[in-house]
């Protein structure tokens, strides 16, 4: 151990002194191992996100070459009111889902953690539907379960309620199934609090109990500080995220964001626009848009972030 | 014998200490109870999963009569038909899923070890700013580049091949993985790699011979998550896919439902559960190394 200390600080003094070579070694190393990630970022994400900057003030079909409309795509954003739809709709569902879902998953890692029996197995039981969430399998079961007939409207039956709603078909309920799916997969950020919490010293509880402190104050003054990072990285992780919703909705509305765009997630319109139209530069324009919006969310959450993240140094 | 030690234990301790071991029964109670309600939970959770797979042996009639998971007449019929619902028998979408996940996983393990190797030990000029900018895409929405990747691989005459959802990993573009093995590799100590160095190996033979070998469980997350992601992935394939011979799992199934509405929800489910199993399998076995790679990345 030593004597590798030794050569290490003799190997950086040599290194030092022909510097030049060594060190322009080294380099052209690096960039070689690098350089399949460099032409994926220049080929396959710089580049045609700046080609798309462009395409976003065209009209482009894919077959015809793309026309200069100059303002006209931002000015039918302004006048879009499915668009206008679409982002109150993704909005509703971030604004509801990410925190339901961040509670569940804290208020289960904090009760799965003290040392609890068992403690393995209900983490696997938890965390299988993240995996399994994002799936078109269960977006097919959800559009049965929270079908008219389906399994939910069964089981509220046997309960005695018969006037339940149609769910995925009554505009003023489809979005909340979709937001049931999202807090059903609260298993990936409880396995990261579950991480977090286990960083915590336990000897800050033990000085607090000797202070007498409450459970309620230990939580408040321990527990929610310390995991204040994790929480933080969770937020900005699950908003882009669901953000990003897509499967789900097209899934259960048959690709239509209905009944009534009740699902008409941003994506989702973008797909249509897209894909469905191949309006390629509205399409551009509205990809950017979300690019915005998601990187001014995430600015606004580091800038909040300065009030209540708490980083022992 | 040992519980009536205890036990004799027990009870002179409570004879000792009244209040203390009071506590300790309503420890226990209170522990009882936090199993209760957290198996109640893991029940409620997997029960959608559970009456699924049952249903996918019920008929359809009974699927919208039995909301119970017990199956007392199996019917494998529904497996039957949904493998041979569609233009193609479903085991094809099987195979095109593996070839995608396959090549995915593969492009993911090499241009992403490589790329970490690089962050992670050597110096070189604009490593900060590369570094930074690694990090900012592992957060781009992947909807952004969605429409000029699309315009890109159509005008390279790659639409309804397999090669824009392959390619494009073997550059790196999970930048998540780069981020995780890059925190792996910091964990390793460079002794390891400055005995490498004075056997005489340069910057490759110590990241082949010596990194990448220690790396495993990196790697192993890495192919596991690449291979749920890739399975799971809907809306690339589904931009990429439109000939029927070429369609993946998640684009037939979705297929499927377009093509028979809510009618035949037997087949249907059992397709489903048919799509389910592989990423089941891979949680199953895969367990250790996907809170592993959640918990030190919180990637999902």
């Amino acid at each position: 151990m030593t004597v590798i200390d030794e050569l290490r600080t003799l190997s950086e003094k040599t290194g030092r002194r022909d510097k030049s070579s060594a060190a322009a070694k080294e380099e052209r190393a690096a960039y070689l191992l690098l350089l399949p990630w460099i032409i994926g970022l220049v080929g396959v994400t710089a580049g045609p996100m700046l080609v798309s900057l462009y395409i976003a003030f065209t009209d482009y079909n894919l077959i015809q070459a793309p026309h200069w409309t100059g303002l006209h795509n931002i000015s039918r954003m302004l006048s879009d009111p499915r668009l206008h739809n679409s982002l109150r709709v993704t909005f509703e569902y971030v604004v509801v889902s990410v925190p339901i879902q961040l509670i569940v998953a804290l208020a289960l890692a904090m009760l799965l953690d003290k040392g609890l029996r068992g403690l393995p197995l209900y983490r696997s039981v938890y965390y299988l539907p993240s995996l399994l969430g994002g799936s078109v399998a269960v977006a097919v079961l959800w559009r049965q379960i929270f079908g008219d007939h389906g399994l939910v409207n069964q089981l509220l039956g046997h309960l005695g309620i018969e006037n339940a709603p149609a769910w995925v078909s009554d505009p003023s309920t489809a979005l909340g199934t979709l937001i049931v799916l999202n807090v059903w997969t609260f298993g990936a950020p409880m396995v990261i609090f579950l991480a977090g919490l286990r960083q915590i010293p336990a000897i800050y509880y033990e000085a607090a109990k000797v202070d007498g402190a409450s459970k309620w104050r230990q939580l408040r003054s321990i527990t929610l500080p310390l995991l204040s990072p994790i929480i933080f990285f969770n937020l900005v992780l699950q908003i882009i995220h669901a953000f990003q919703a897509f499967t789900q909705a097209f899934v259960v509305s048959s690709g239509t964001g209905g009944p009534s765009d009740s699902t008409m997630f941003y994506t989702l319109y973008l797909y249509q626009v897209g894909f469905n139209n191949f309006q390629m530069g509205y399409a551009a324009a509205m990809a950017w848009l979300l690019l915005l919006i998601v990187a001014a969310l995430t600015a606004l959450n580091f800038y909040a972030a300065r009030f209540w993240v708490f980083y022992d140094n | 014998m040992t519980i009536s030690s205890t036990r004799t234990a027990h009870t002179v301790s409570q004879r000792r200490e009244t209040p203390r071991s009071s506590t300790r029964r309503l420890k226990t109670a209170r522990g009882f109870g936090r199993h209760c309600a957290l198996i109640a939970l893991a029940i409620v959770m997997l029960y959608p999963l559970l009456w699924m797979l049952a249903s996918s042996f019920r008929s359809s009639d009974d699927i919208f009569r039995l909301s119970g998971i017990l199956v007392t007449h199996f019917k494998t019929g529904n497996y039957g038909k949904g493998w041979n619902g569609l233009k193609f028998p479903f085991g094809l979408y099987l195979i095109n899923s593996a070839i995608i996940a396959a090549g995915a996983i593969a492009g993911n393990l090499i241009s992403c070890s490589m790329a970490a190797y690089a962050f992670a030990r050597l110096r070189f000029r604009f490593k900060r700013t590369l570094f930074a900018i690694m990090l900012i895409t592992i957060m781009l929405p992947m909807h952004v580049v969605i429409v000029p990747q699309y315009i890109l691989f159509s005008r390279m005459g790659w639409l309804n091949t397999f090669l824009p959802l392959i390619v494009p990993k073997f550059l790196a573009t999970d930048a998540f993985f780069v981020f995780l093995m890059v925190q792996f590799i910091r964990g390793i100590p460079r002794e390891l790699d400055d005995a490498a160095r004075l056997d005489g190996c340069g910057y490759f033979r110590t990241f082949t011979r010596v990194i990448l070998p220690l790396m495993k469980p990196a790697l192993a997350t890495t192919a596991i998550f690449t291979f749920v992601w890739t399975w799971n992935d809907f809306f690339s394939q589904l931009i990429y896919l439109t000939a029927p011979n070429v369609y993946s799992v998640p684009v037939a199934l979705r297929s499927f439902v377009d093509a028979n509405g809510d009618t035949s929800w037997g087949p249907l489910f059992a397709m489903s559960v048919v799509a389910l199993l592989p990423v089941f399998a891979a949680f199953l076995f895969g367990q250790r190394f996907l809170t592993r790679g959640i918990s030190t990345t919180g990637i999902k």
